[in-house]
């Protein structure tokens, strides 16, 4: 097992965030974990990225060119990052703030409207987490129990954070699921 | 102690706490905030003192002063601000004080940017300041190494009285990859520094100077660090990966890019190309022995750095043309991905066949 997977969107949408709690939970899962930020002269509003990779050996490079999946949160996330996917990856696309859906066609697609799905949980702010859910739903990759526990290091005693997010994580993951599902029936 | 999730930034912040030191005196710059930032919130929860000095000039010698009153103490810095605090690197060389220095190098010269580079290799291994001396020079490739040489840089520090250097990179600093702290130093237990300014309260005086204006006791004092660098020669280190039974290609990396190269073994070993890793840990003293060793089983030898041709100085040296020796570098903040480094070692394999 080895995967790199990219997590963009704008600065404050949580990517970093998202991108941690998938490291910890490979690491909690007995993987070899790096997690690698863009650390550009960045601005507020500016685009952000990490990259995550998780193997069942050591990690050379933590940083990747060819990913085997793409979060894309915003826009120019998926433009800048949509050709780089590895045939047969995973594409998840926040819907809710991106009008087309990728061009590629050797790759698996997984549209999220991920904020809208966020205010219906309660906090728009959670949009992160659907999209980090979708994907886990998508791709089985870490067992989602695994993320939620990374939930109550992330927050710790902030008791009502924690549920907002459970829930969004996994109002993501059915979506992601779904549509794997889907997507394997034909 | 479990697994922690932690930049190797924070990670080399939490060692040097493990190793007992409690003095930190820096000044803030990018790739390298994450160490000051950690310092500042850290240090005051075990009893430390933690300065944001007016500049790296003078947190060098806010360094030179607590080392030569005993403490453990340490700094970090990038690029730009090493340079800078070579004034009192040199000065800490010359009084032999045991200090701990932190490079995560980004792309110069001059202000450059902020992204990883490897491009301060002379400067951390020829000297880096005035006069005749070394630092003793650790390069971590993973955040657990950066943690773990951190606290050996302060015993051997203390057993040679010099300045060593942790130089790491962008990359280095910036990841986050599991780290366990495997053991804990109490600064009361340390070994006692009979030479330190502590006061002279019943004993000797103790003298801390580098200022000699006799020539025959500066050249005594200039022969004697001599042979103290050639002492060090023993605490060589190496990874040596994937050179078992020869190699194609012995690619001569540290730090990122050796990981990259790790990446790159895979890689070719699909294509039937088999890469070998020559990993120097120590890059001064230089583990020349040891390199030429393994080279003797590669049929060529490829230096790769992110400059445009430092280390490959000091390899070209010591293979001493019996093996072609190739270089791949990149620059500026870019970083080589490992297809480069496996189209490089197959161009090396048809040009030497």
């Amino acid at each position: 097992m080895h995967n790199e997977i990219v997590m963009a969107g704008f600065g404050g949408q949580g990517v970093l965030l998202i991108g941690k709690m998938l490291a910890y939970a490979g690491m909690n899962a007995g993987n070899e974990v790096t997690w690698m930020p863009s650390y550009g002269p960045e601005m507020r509003g500016g685009t952000c990225n990490c990259t995550v990779v998780l193997s069942d050996h050591p990690i050379g490079s933590p940083i990747s060119k060819r990913p085997h999946a793409l979060i894309a949160l915003n826009l120019p996330s998926l433009d800048k990052f949509e050709d780089a996917v590895r045939p047969g990856g995973i594409i998840v696309v926040n819907t809710s703030l991106i009008n087309r859906l990728p061009k590629r066609t050797d790759v698996t697609v997984v549209p999220v409207p991920a904020n809208e799905i966020a205010v219906e949980v309660g906090t728009a702010k959670a949009a992160n987490m659907v999209a980090l859910g979708a994907f886990l739903g998508a791709s089985g990759l870490v067992d989602q129990k695994g993320v939620e526990s990374v939930l109550v290091e992330a927050f710790p005693n902030r008791q009502k954070l924690i549920e907002l997010n459970e829930k969004a994580l996994r109002r993501g993951f059915e979506i992601g699921q779904g549509h794997a599902a889907a997507v394997a029936a034909g | 102690m479990a697994k922690k999730l932690m930049k190797g930034c924070e990670a080399i912040g939490e060692a040097a706490i493990h190793a007992g030191c409690r003095l930190f005196f820096g000044y803030p710059i990018t790739p390298q905030n994450e160490i000051p930032e950690y310092m500042s919130a850290r240090l005051p929860q075990v009893g430390g003192t933690f300065v944001q000095a007016e500049s790296e000039v003078a947190a060098s010698n806010m360094l030179y002063g607590a080392a030569g009153a005993g403490c453990r103490v340490f700094t970090s810095s990038s690029s730009p601000g090493i340079s800078l605090m070579q004034e009192g690197l040199s000065y800490i060389a010359a009084a032999e004080l045991p200090v701990v220095v932190v490079n995560i190098m980004r792309g110069g010269p001059g202000l450059g940017g902020i992204l990883p580079s490897q491009s301060d290799y002379f400067q951390a291994t020829k000297g880096g300041g005035h006069g005749d001396y070394r630092l003793l020079v650790l390069a971590p490739s993973t955040v657990q190494e950066a943690a773990d040489l951190v606290i050996d840089a302060f015993d051997l520090a203390d057993e040679y009285r010099n300045p060593v250097m942790i130089l790491g990179d962008g990359l280095i600093g910036q990841m986050m990859e599991p780290v366990e702290f495997k053991k804990e130093i109490k600064p009361e237990d340390l070994p006692e520094k009979p030479w330190a300014t502590t006061g002279r309260a019943g004993r000797q005086q103790n003298i801390i100077n580098s200022l000699y204006l006799d020539p025959e006791q500066l050249e005594a004092h200039n022969w004697d660090l001599h042979r103290k660098y050639q002492r060090m020669a023993k605490e060589v280190r190496y990874e040596a990966f994937n050179t078992d039974g020869g190699c194609d290609v012995l690619i001569v990396a540290y730090g990122t890019v050796a990981r990259i190269t790790k990446t790159a073994i895979d890689m070719a070993r699909e294509k039937g190309l088999k890469i070998g890793l020559f990993r120097p840990i120590t890059l001064y003293p230089y583990p020349t022995e040891a390199l030429v060793q393994t080279a003797e089983g590669a049929k060529s030898v490829l230096v790769s750095e992110l400059s445009t041709g430092q280390m490959v100085e000091d390899v070209r040296a010591a293979i001493a043309g019996r093996r072609p020796v190739g270089f791949y570098g990149r620059v500026g903040g870019m970083v080589m991905g490992p297809d480069e480094l496996v189209e490089q070692a197959e161009k090396l394999v048809a040009v030497h066949v």
